[in-house]
């Protein structure tokens, strides 16, 4: 199935993102809080990271054309940065901001330079991963990714629903034989086993 | 969400209503999550400013503020201070920057919590622990003066135990010293932390403090003094009848200690106690403050010295209503007993300084002390008490002030003085005495129960009037002692009281609330309540010496 395949990807990308160092245990702890009350809660964080974080880019990037750099200044946007980037889970750009700051602490004004180029890359190259994320995730279906176990539990009703309504089919199915109205029992019970099987 | 509404349901933790604040648009929203998750209420702020407003809107909204440290338009910390000052309550600090400084700075500042972002579900659970611990440290949030009752109730409580049961007197000075300090103000111990939010405690000032004695001289001490009265009679609005019960306490506990130092003094120090002399019983109150005065108003030795003939019933409540800061409270018992014959022998040769040790043989003693009933022999027991307390210094005249064992107790005042007298240290008598000293008083009490006081505190008072005249030479200004002593001295003067019994190594007698007092350590102040004991010793003439017949037979005990 489309959303099987999906799914699967998703899963692979997720672990991908994990293995690699982009994101760390709070994005785990950030799905644990994602359910059916909340069900996109950390697209919506994510997302409202990435636009937060774009203003305080910005003021970074101004300070350091600045000459000399107010490394005071750029310490202070550097921790803020950090702690955001810490709340999504953004391991790599979170380690990048703090080498940052140990340049600003040195007063190196080119290892700020380079170090903010670096954090920089990073911030871009999460932001696209988890856009593509996360469109896999809305493509694959509601709650794929962190709640298998719920699908099962919206499937089990549905399962009884069908098998209920087979056996009825299958009934009537039996009393038409008696009737000699076999092609419509027949069809009937045809359509419930597709059913069936559709859903599953 | 089904699992938050019944955890909802479920107890304590569940609904906590939090104040979240940080600058980080994308933190509120994760930890505002979390805390629902947690079934907490959550309210979140992104400025440091509006958590305060919606705070000081909201007095009692909360039970829980999260506060990250940076934020920019206030420092975290004084937002914490802010909110642990004006509301009292358990603030968590959060912050990415986990460095040992900044939590210290935190925890400085009065952080219940320190908590590094990335901040997990799991820790978020647990602040309720803040909330509960302070609630139940501090029951009643909103009056300060209420908890401050009743914290100093229970360090009352502490200290009378320790007074009572504290055989080790090394242990005792911490408590004696924290009493003293505590006589003039209250918020001295509790408020070690300063995390803790200060309440409003009541601090008794001196004009205070002196309104308070005044409200106790007008009640005089012939009947129990109760709070009531003297909150009414100290027509201070703010005042609540606990915070007078509890500053009565340490008042009559800070008495009953100084008694005990000055038992020994006093009895020495009579001859120096010419003034005292002068003031009869009905004057018993100047004497007390006067002495008191010179004493640095340390020793409460509120002994009024009623023209009454129960001088130590009369001491007891004295030493309430002296001015003195500390209110002698078994001494209020025990009037009668002191006023039973006190048969205080006064030895002469029981120069020892050990006049605790004089003291602890009048507490001893005190058990028995029935024939304490005549006033007279009360007082004389009292000098020679004193006398006996002094003792145990070798070199104390001790003989001259007799050991003041009663008549009745002598074997057993004779053991407690071999005990003292063993040690030449005033220290060790004081504190062996104290052992004893207790543990008779105790005993001693359980018969008499108010005599028992009386006993320790006529004993006491004794003794100071003792140490008082053989401290002629150790002349501590304030000895208020002396004054008592003087007293006593008059008639101690028989017992060529001269020596110079160092009062200071006179633990006075202690009640056995203040075992401590036994200590050796300089006792300059003999402010006893045994003062007014003493000056009303000299209103009886009739010296016992009888009491001198026990000395005779102490004195040896006591020579150390």
């Amino acid at each position: 199935m489309g959303s099987n395949q999906l799914k699967t990807q998703l899963a692979t990308m997720r672990d991908a993102l994990f293995k690699q160092g982009y994101l760390d245990e709070q994005f785990i702890q950030l799905e644990e809080l994602q359910d059916d009350a909340n069900p996109n809660f950390v697209e919506e964080v994510v997302t409202l990271f990435f636009r937060d974080s774009v203003r305080l880019i910005n003021s970074v990037e101004q300070a350091l054309e600045k000459t000399p750099p107010e490394f005071d200044k750029l310490d202070k946007y550097m921790h803020q940065f950090k702690g955001s980037s810490s709340s999504i889970g953004a391991a790599k750009v979170k380690s990048e901001t703090s080498l940052f700051r140990e340049y600003c602490k040195q007063g190196n004004a080119e290892g700020c330079v380079r170090t903010f180029q670096q954090v920089k890359k990073e911030y871009t190259t999460l932001r696209k991963k988890l856009e593509t994320y996360f469109q896999m995730a809305r493509q694959a279906g509601p709650g794929e990714s962190a709640s298998r176990p719920k699908l099962r539990f919206q499937v089990y009703p549905v399962v009884g629903v069908l098998a209920s309504v087979f056996l009825t089919s299958f009934k009537l199915y039996k009393s038409t034989l008696s009737e000699q109205n076999n092609a419509s029992s027949y069809v009937l019970f045809l359509l419930m086993s597709v059913s069936i099987m559709c859903e599953v | 969400m089904e699992s938050n509404i019944s955890s909802r349901n479920n107890g304590f933790p569940a609904g906590l209503r939090v104040l979240v604040v940080d600058d980080d648009q994308v933190w509120l929203k994760v930890l505002e999550r979390m805390l629902i998750k947690c079934s907490y209420e959550v309210t979140t702020c992104c400025l440091a400013r509006e958590a305060l407003e919606v705070l000081r809107k909201k007095k009692d909204g909360f039970d829980i503020v999260i506060s990250d440290v940076n934020m920019p338009d206030m420092d975290g910390f004084k937002l914490l201070e802010l909110v642990g000052l004006e509301m009292n309550l358990p603030v968590i600090m959060m912050s990415v920057d986990g460095e040992t400084s900044r939590v210290m700075k935190g925890v400085q500042h009065g952080a219940c919590d320190y908590l590094l972002k990335p901040v997990r579900m799991k820790e978020l659970q647990n602040i309720w622990q803040h909330v509960f611990r302070k609630k139940i440290n501090k029951p009643k949030n909103g009056d300060g003066h209420e908890s401050n009752d009743d914290m100093e109730k229970a360090r009352n409580g502490l200290d009378d135990l320790e007074d009572w049961y504290l055989i080790n007197g090394g242990d005792l000075n911490p408590s004696k010293k924290r009493k003293d300090n505590e006589n003039h103000e209250y918020d001295n111990q509790d408020n070690s932390d300063p995390s803790v939010a200060k309440k409003a405690r009541v601090v008794w000032s001196v004009e205070l403090h002196k309104k308070f004695l005044d409200a106790l001289n007008q009640i005089g001490f012939d009947s129990k003094v109760g709070p009531k009265k003297i909150l009414d009679l100290m027509n201070v609005p703010w005042l609540t009848r606990e915070n007078v019960a509890s500053h009565l306490q340490k008042y009559r506990l800070y008495l009953s200690r100084l008694q005990k130092q000055n038992e020994p003094k006093t009895s020495f120090c009579s001859t120096r106690q010419s003034e005292i002399t002068s003031k009869d019983s009905p004057k018993s109150f100047d004497l007390h403050d006067s002495m008191m005065k010179q004493q640095n108003q340390t020793a409460s030795c509120s002994f009024r010295y009623s023209s009454k003939e129960v001088l130590i019933q009369d001491m007891a409540p004295e030493i309430l209503e002296d001015n003195s800061m500390f209110s002698f409270s078994p001494s209020t018992k025990c009037t009668k007993v002191l006023n039973s014959d006190i048969s205080y022998p006064l030895k002469s040769t029981c120069g020892s300084r050990s006049g605790i040790t004089n003291s602890f043989i009048s507490p001893a003693i005190d058990g028995n002390f029935t024939p304490f009933q005549s006033q007279k022999q009360s007082r004389g027991e009292e000098t020679s008490m004193l006398q006996f307390i002094r003792q145990p210094k070798e070199d104390q005249d001790m003989q001259r002030h007799g050991y003041l064992p009663l008549p009745s107790q002598q074997s057993h005042v004779q053991a407690d003085s071999s005990l003292y007298a063993s040690s030449d240290n005033h220290g060790i008598y004081i504190r062996e005495s104290d052992k004893l000293h207790s543990s008779t008083i105790q005993s001693v009490c359980v018969e008499y129960k108010s005599s028992c006081v009386n006993n320790e505190h006529l004993t006491a008072s004794h003794t100071d009037l003792f140490s008082i005249e053989a401290s002629e030479d150790t002349s501590s200004p304030k000895d208020f002692v002396d004054q008592t002593t003087t007293n006593v001295s008059s008639n101690m003067e028989d017992f060529s009281l001269d020596e110079h019994l160092e009062v200071r190594q006179f633990h006075p007698i202690q009640d056995y609330t203040c075992t401590e007092n036994f200590r050796l350590d300089d006792i300059e102040v003999f402010d006893f309540p045994g003062m007014d004991l003493v000056a009303e010793l000299p209103s009886h003439s009739d010296y016992s010496y009888d009491l001198l017949d026990y000395p005779v037979k102490d004195q040896g005990l006591f020579i150390a």
